[in-house]
């Protein structure tokens, strides 16, 4: 459902990535802790949206199978790799009888280029990498604020305070109800948990 | 994605436009949460299909494993079917590994069996309740594939009614007795606003050493009981 937000922006050496925490079924919120994003391997996490349902089937499938190859071959999938298995995975689904409805956004960090990555994914299987986006009807709404605030060489801090920004104007500007957020970061050192943002902001 | 939707004062309809002659149990309140002292499951025990109403007397809570639970809410034919799929999972289980099978894993072994048929036009949304080495265990499931794990979930037409007074009277400490009237209250209250849910208010506990029923009350009685509580303690 496009209510559900999801949020990724790429800098220098990190990505950051925040996800709505409800769980929306037509008019009501069934949860207000919801995680959905999925770890797939080291320097790999998965932001996803979509059918309810889908979105935990196909982010476990994926996140298994980026596992059983580092279990077969002794390493890890480099991120841009397991976004090309991400991708054909959802494109040879696409056209067969039961196809994944599923928007994701990928932030990794390759340890061997020393790049950070991000990689939009919609559930047409189209793969592109791009600097930041945000899927669901909170894009239309933060989109322009990252447009404005973006530089690639941002802290840790300021990306935080970025998305404390695009957040706010959610609250501020979008009907739906969505409060709180949970927020991750990627770097060298692999994913680590930041402190969720419980949006701030009122109707002018 | 075709989904079965029904028209106010209608038949439920197929993909196809043609009319679902009997489609039971769509209207119902089920009511679980986790609190200090386990879990409890409350649920009402009327069964309809469309305006008529089929029964009065249905057990909608309905035993797995003498430590899990289910509950029962969408088509009925569906709930107790895959229930009693999942409870001979449950058992095949326990005498492979000779453990008893965690809440997480039962929950998901239905959850996985019903998103093979998503899109076949199953109906249910269910709650998994039980006790395992974690503690107590909650999860929600439903015919489209999710399963969430929570300390709080209400099903079915009469949830926003149920939902309305126990997130108003939750508290995670309460007493075992607290916790029952909650409620048993939130389904009552249910029952009174939701006109296809009714009959008898069952509310079970669940603790470290499996479910017991704790009590089972004609909304009626419990209508008046509440009534002349009230009355009471608007006198003093």
């Amino acid at each position: 459902m496009s209510l559900e937000c999801l949020i990724g922006i790429k800098f220098k050496d990190f990505v950051i990535m925040a996800t709505d925490m409800s769980c929306l079924q037509s008019i009501m919120v069934h949860k207000g802790d919801a995680d959905k994003m999925q770890k797939l391997s080291s320097h790999l996490l998965m932001a996803v949206s979509g059918e309810s349902g889908d979105t935990t089937q196909f982010s476990e499938y994926i996140e298994k199978n980026v596992q059983l190859y580092k279990m077969r071959n002794g390493y890890e999938l480099p991120p841009s790799a397991a976004v090309h298995f991400t991708r054909n995975t959802l494109a040879t689904h696409l056209r067969s009888r039961e196809p994944y409805m599923v928007n994701l956004l990928l932030g990794g960090y390759d340890p061997d280029q020393q790049t950070a990555e991000l990689y939009y994914m919609d559930y047409l299987a189209a793969s592109i990498p791009v600097n930041y986006y945000a899927f669901g009807y909170g894009g239309w709404f933060t989109l322009s604020v990252m447009d404005r605030e973006y530089r690639p060489d941002m802290s840790e801090e300021e990306a935080y305070g970025l998305l404390v920004k695009c957040t706010a104007e959610i609250k501020r500007r979008f009907l739906a109800n969505l409060p709180k957020f949970r927020v991750r970061c990627v770097n060298k050192d692999g994913i680590k948990d930041m402190k969720n943002i419980v949006a701030d902001g009122e109707p002018a | 994605m075709f989904q079965a939707n029904t028209q106010i004062g209608d038949y439920l309809v197929d993909e196809h436009g043609r009319k679902i002659k009997l489609h039971f149990d769509h209207g119902t309140t089920t009511l679980g949460f986790k609190f200090q002292g386990g879990t409890i499951l409350v649920a009402d025990s009327r069964a309809t299909s469309g305006q008529y109403i089929g029964s009065g007397n249905v057990r909608k809570i309905i035993p797995i494993t003498p430590s899990l639970l289910g509950t029962m809410a969408g088509g009925a034919a569906d709930c107790t079917y895959w229930e009693r799929v999942l409870a001979k999972q449950c058992k095949i289980y326990q005498l492979r590994n000779r453990v008893h099978i965690s809440v997480a894993a039962a929950s998901k072994l239905l959850a996985n069996m019903v998103y093979q048929y998503k899109g076949y036009g199953l109906s249910m949304g269910v709650m998994i309740a039980g006790y395992d080495k974690k503690g107590p265990g909650l999860y929600y499931v439903d015919n489209d594939g999710s399963r969430m794990p929570g300390n709080l979930f209400s099903i079915g037409s009469g949830s926003i009614y149920a939902y309305g007074v126990v997130d108003s009277g939750y508290r995670w400490d309460m007493t075992d007795e607290e916790a029952h009237d909650l409620g048993r209250r939130a389904v009552y209250h249910a029952t009174h606003r939701d006109g296809a849910s009714g009959g008898i208010v069952r509310v079970y506990h669940i603790k470290e050493d499996g479910w017991t029923i704790i009590s089972e009350d004609d909304c009626t009685d419990l209508h008046w009981r509440y009534q002349d509580e009230k009355m009471a303690s608007s006198s003093q």
